[in-house]
């Protein structure tokens, strides 16, 4: 175990320190670099101009979909985790040892399943003639207009992150002291007390670190803001996309990417100062 | 559940847990169990009642040329992807396990952050880099950007094996006069194999249903999930619905075969801990 640097450890352990060197961490200093370049006539120079910056921040269309990306994406943690948390309890503290090992192997088949064919599936529910409105119309409602809001948005990004938000809850969950429950029991402490004075402390950590989670994969999603939102209002994401695919402007787009990356860690900062807040590990 | 606890109990609010429970997996499943019974619907545009039982979209995806090299691409770039990931993954979980060095922290970050960079900004991102390079619109350029982001998925499988293992393992090896490389042969990877072949179906499955990344970087040489968001831009189709149940059935496949190499002879010994 003391042995320092040796040929033998190197093949092991370099390949892969390389590997995330050239084309992760460069990458992504590249975006740094690239947002400094300039466009003349559909050709990327290098350069070392702000313009980049100035142009995108001095646009009101920017700001307005910086915030709200941050407006949706927060509301996709709170209601992630309040509709999650119910959920990762009940197979937390309800189920047999058996049902739960079910339960938890039916909560990851969603991540082997396409993302975007769930998208498209939603579509089959919410659209004028979808499964919801049929069914709506046969006790005489509808029909509504569900494809295409912001409600949809949402349920996008319900279905990208619900299954993780569950699963991470359920092992902070997993995890607590029982004892400390049963305590609370013995000193009449109420079901509900107990749970909002006990059991959401006690897992305080899962919970922040799965709401932060859902705050990232909401943030950075293109597909439930276009395929179910219909592209209104425009996210930061969509910008992106516009800005990459639509003409060479890739500095406009690296501007906004490195936009999103310096949000994205003031928040993940923020959420894991306070998960671990007053713990020792 | 213990005495304390029962004393406390309420038939009512378990019986609503439960049923919230089953509310919550039916949002799960509706989506995927829709996309399955839709794929073998023969409306244009699916919705209720059902229309006739039909293959039509089976048979569309099959006669069509640009599916077939989707796949190939996938398949092709799956493999690969898998291969290497757990290549890189495993030696960066051994070297996690036994190794203590300067800097570690950074390199555990590094092994372990890039699934948690938005997926648009790591596409844009890769494809600026890799067109610098000349690497990008094609299909290597996939497979580089893909065992970025499942590299540390096999990592952290594989780590998580290793931390079952008896520490004092391999040094017994070394006592008897084995060399690092014949411990590392004939203990560490035997006793890692299952969470290798597990990681091996899991990165793959991973790569399988990436899009984003993929359809930043790979130009013209499209993997079947990028085509898949092209139907999707396009004349939206229930032909979607066929190529999904087609991978979903291929990515349950590997998982659950890596799901029984995990949990087979390996995870009883661990439980017991």
């Amino acid at each position: 175990m003391r042995r320092p640097i040796s040929l033998y450890g190197l093949t092991f352990s370099l390949p892969l320190l390389i590997w995330q060197v050239l084309f992760f961490v460069f990458p992504l200093v590249f975006l740094v670099a690239l947002s400094f370049w300039t466009v003349k006539n559909f050709v990327m120079r290098p350069d070392f101009d702000t313009v980049n910056w100035t142009t995108m921040y001095g646009r009101t269309v920017f700001w307005q979909a910086y915030g709200t990306t941050l407006a949706l994406a927060a509301a996709a943690s709170v209601l992630t985790s309040v509709l999650a948390f119910p959920a990762a309890y009940a197979v937390a503290f309800k189920l047999s040892d058996t049902s739960r090992r079910w339960a938890v192997f039916l909560m990851v088949i969603p991540f082997f399943t396409s993302y975007l064919v769930r998208v498209y599936s939603w579509q089959t529910f919410l659209s004028d003639n979808g499964i919801i409105n049929v069914i709506l119309s046969w006790i005489g409602l509808g029909p509504f207009v569900m494809l295409n809001t912001v409600g949809a948005t949402m349920i996008g990004y319900l279905t990208l992150s619900f299954p993780l938000v569950v699963l991470l809850q359920l092992f902070s969950l997993v995890f607590i002291d029982r004892t400390l429950i049963e305590a609370a029991h013995n000193m009449r402490c109420g079901r509900l007390r107990t749970v909002f004075e006990v059991v959401i402390p006690s897992a305080r950590t899962g919970l922040v670190i799965a709401a932060l989670f859902c705050f990232i994969l909401s943030f950075g999603d293109f597909v439930s803001p276009v395929y179910l939102g219909g592209g209104e209002p425009t996210t930061l994401s969509i910008l992106i996309t516009d800005t990459t695919k639509s003409g060479q402007q890739w500095p406009r787009a690296a501007v906004i990417a490195l936009t999103m990356i310096g949000t994205l860690m003031v928040v993940a900062f923020v959420a894991v100062k306070f998960a671990y807040k007053g713990k020792s590990k | 559940m213990s005495g304390a606890a029962d004393m406390n109990r309420n038939r009512a609010l378990d019986w609503a847990l439960v049923a919230y429970i089953v509310l919550a997996y039916a949002f799960v499943f509706a989506p995927i169990a829709a996309s399955f019974v839709f794929s073998f619907n023969s409306d244009r545009f699916p919705s209720i009642p059902l229309g006739e039982f039909s293959l039509d979209w089976y048979r569309a995806i099959a006669t069509d040329p640009l599916v077939w090299e989707g796949a190939r691409n996938t398949l092709m770039v799956g493999v690969i992807v898998g291969v290497v990931s757990t290549l890189l993954g495993f030696g960066a979980a051994y070297t996690d396990y036994r190794y203590k060095f300067a800097g570690k922290q950074v390199y555990l970050a590094l092994a372990l952050l890039p699934p948690t960079i938005p997926v648009i900004i790591l596409g844009l991102a890769m494809l600026a880099y890799l067109s610098r390079v000349n690497l990008s619109g094609n299909a290597l350029s996939v497979i580089i950007s893909h065992v970025v982001v499942c590299a540390p998925f096999a990592m952290a499988i594989i780590r998580l094996r290793l931390s079952q293992m008896d520490p004092a393992l391999e040094p017994a090896a070394w006592n008897l006069g084995a060399s690092e490389w014949m411990a590392m042969r004939h203990v560490i990877v035997p006793f890692c194999a299952p969470a290798i072949l597990g990681a091996l179906f899991i990165t793959m499955a991973v790569s399988f249903d990436e899009f984003a990344v993929a359809w930043f970087v790979s130009g013209l040489n499209e993997t079947l999930p990028v085509k898949v968001l092209g139907f999707l831009q396009g004349q939206v189709s229930p032909r979607i619905n066929a190529i999904g149940t087609f991978v979903f059935i291929l990515s349950m496949t590997l998982v659950i075969l890596a799901q029984l190499l995990l949990s087979g002879r390996g995870a009883k010994s661990a439980e017991r801990e």
